[in-house]
């Protein structure tokens, strides 16, 4: 590598839970690693549904749920299938999940953001809010920086670790998004409503700092996607994810989809009263395995939402944890490229290795069907329908006509649905391979 | 919408009050009215969580940047290239979430 002045062994672009993690590993290994967020704090620019599930936190900050800034412990989580009169829910409590390590936590965000972030500067990384990075520093095809949008606002750095979120100008700039469709995206939006604490423990039925999730499919009316409620500690996030090119196909306004679940009979008695403390929305990136970007260019690294690393599969909706491995994954590799001298793609291709041999890329590849199934019109209305068509002929007691029994029920309400065998024969194996 | 027994819903100006922005000088977005004028879906309008997109009677594209959430929904829907260019704000600008 040529001998240029470098202002940093590696610059982290995002304060959110990827690039906070990335320069937290890198500080922690004496590295000098610039952190710059565009908001004026961290987690200013960040929503999402609301669990943070922190097993992926172990190893890097043992005891984390000693401090972290929870609202309440996920010890209840509900699966709801809707149609516009019916709902049924799986509803599994555990309290193994309410007490030390615990599963998930609900958190807001600029909390969360903020204390990872914290934890980064503690270790000796330098957090520098209110910048924008504009654009990549460049050498040919080679990262050698960023830009910034203050003034000698440019930062010289052998490794760039780009964190910049759904919409990752740096990933796009360097080549790696081939080019991003909408039909890889869906919009969040979410309304946070203010409620007494006790009345969340007494509407959801939990205890001190227990919570609840809720996901909700068929509640999202002609545009695929799905619907969610988190309890906080005395507020709750409801709000739904919409697949965009339905959305824009639909006509349909975003927060009238919201009104319409929260309008749900199902949902209505939750969320009464609720007083609206912030509305927010969001892009996420759903296309999976399949859509993700590169990750790896000379002197670039892409982590987090940036490289499309998102579940939002039916059965799991995680997000934050990917990022915080991946952020992790591109510190380490970037560790390594520092050490040999060579921050060269091939220098850095430990972090594909690393995310390949981890959860990340793991998951991602078991669930690569799932955007499909979970956004095709069968398991967005049709299945919902058939579904609670059977439990309600099932629990319907009609005498004096005789019980007719499940699976007559089920081939009446199939008939009578349209549900036809072959597609949900088809349907029933890929979500054998992709859940199973 | 008709169901008399429905809590009306939240006032859409009411709704954007409810989120802090500290507005940069300078617009973040900016629209290609001609390509607007051959628009016919126009998705942006419907589809921008924010209604930062308003249609005109010319057939073009009010917008402005004040209160945008910085999702990205609005090119990414757009069906003629390059009629809405976005990057982000300034630094400090923009969206500020606190509870999301």
């Amino acid at each position: 590598m040529p001998e240029t002045f470098q202002d940093f062994d590696a610059v982290v672009v995002g304060a959110g839970p990827a690039g906070s993690t990335a320069a937290l590993v890198l500080a922690r290994a004496g590295r000098r690693v610039a952190l710059l967020e565009r908001g004026p704090y961290p987690g200013s620019k960040n929503m999402y549904g609301g669990v943070v599930y922190g097993r992926v936190l172990d190893g890097l900050l043992p005891a984390w749920w000693d401090e972290v800034p929870a609202q309440r412990w996920v010890t209840r989580r509900s699966t709801m299938v809707l149609t516009p009169t019916q709902a049924l829910s799986v509803d599994f409590r555990t309290q193994a999940w309410g007490s030390p390590p615990y599963n998930g936590c609900t958190t807001l965000r600029p909390d969360f953001d903020r204390w990872l972030a914290g934890k980064a500067e503690e270790a000796g990384a330098v957090l520098i809010t209110s910048t924008t990075a504009t654009g990549l520093l460049r050498q040919g095809t080679r990262t050698v920086g960023v830009r910034t949008d203050r003034p000698q606002g440019d930062l010289r750095a052998p490794v760039v670790v780009a964190c910049d979120g759904v919409n990752s100008f740096l990933a796009k700039e360097a080549g790696l998004y081939h080019h991003p469709e909408p039909e890889h995206f869906t919009l969040g939006v979410k309304e946070v409503l203010g409620l007494p604490r006790h009345e969340v423990e007494k509407r959801f039925a939990l205890q001190g700092d227990e919570g609840m999730d809720i996901e909700i499919l068929g509640g999202t009316g002609p545009v695929p996607g799905g619907g969610f409620l988190y309890t906080n500690l005395d507020s709750i996030a409801v709000g739904v994810v919409l697949h965009l090119p339905a959305l824009a196909a639909s006509r349909r306004r975003p927060e009238d989809l919201i009104a319409d679940l929260k309008a749900h009979p199902a949902i209505a008695p939750l969320v009464a009263g609720g007083d609206l403390k912030e509305f927010s929305a969001h892009l996420i990136p759903e296309g999976g395995y399949e859509a993700m970007p590169g990750v790896v260019a000379d002197g670039l690294l892409v982590a987090g939402d940036a490289a499309g690393l998102c579940l939002a599969a039916g059965l799991w909706l995680e997000g934050v944890n990917f990022a915080i491995a991946s952020g992790q994954a591109a510190a380490e590799a970037a560790i390594e490229a520092l050490r040999s001298g060579d921050s060269s793609a091939a220098g850095l291709a430990g972090y594909r290795r690393r995310l390949e041999a981890s959860f990340v890329l793991q998951d991602h590849k078991k669930l690569r069907r799932a955007p499909g199934l979970v956004l095709s019109e069968r398991v967005q209305h049709q299945y919902p329908k058939a579904l609670c068509d059977v439990v309600e002929a099932l629990f319907t007691v009609d005498n004096p006509a005789p019980k007719r029994g499940a699976l007559r029920a089920a081939r009446a309400v199939g008939k009578n649905d349209g549900v036809r065998l072959r597609d949900l024969a088809r349907d029933l194996y890929t979500m054998a391979r992709t859940f199973g | 919408m008709s169901d008399p027994e429905r809590i009306p819903d939240i006032d859409f100006e009411d709704r954007m009050a409810s989120v802090e922005f500290r507005v940069a000088a300078t617009a973040h977005i900016t629209v290609d009215g001609d390509a607007c004028r051959g628009c016919t879906t126009k998705a942006c309008v419907t589809a921008c969580p924010a209604r930062l997109f308003v249609p005109t009677s010319d057939g073009g594209i009010l917008f402005n940047y004040e209160q945008c959430f910085e999702c990205g929904t609005c090119y990414l829907v757009c069906n003629r290239a390059g009629a809405i260019t976005w990057a982000y704000p300034e630094g400090g600008h923009g969206v500020a979430f606190r509870r999301s």
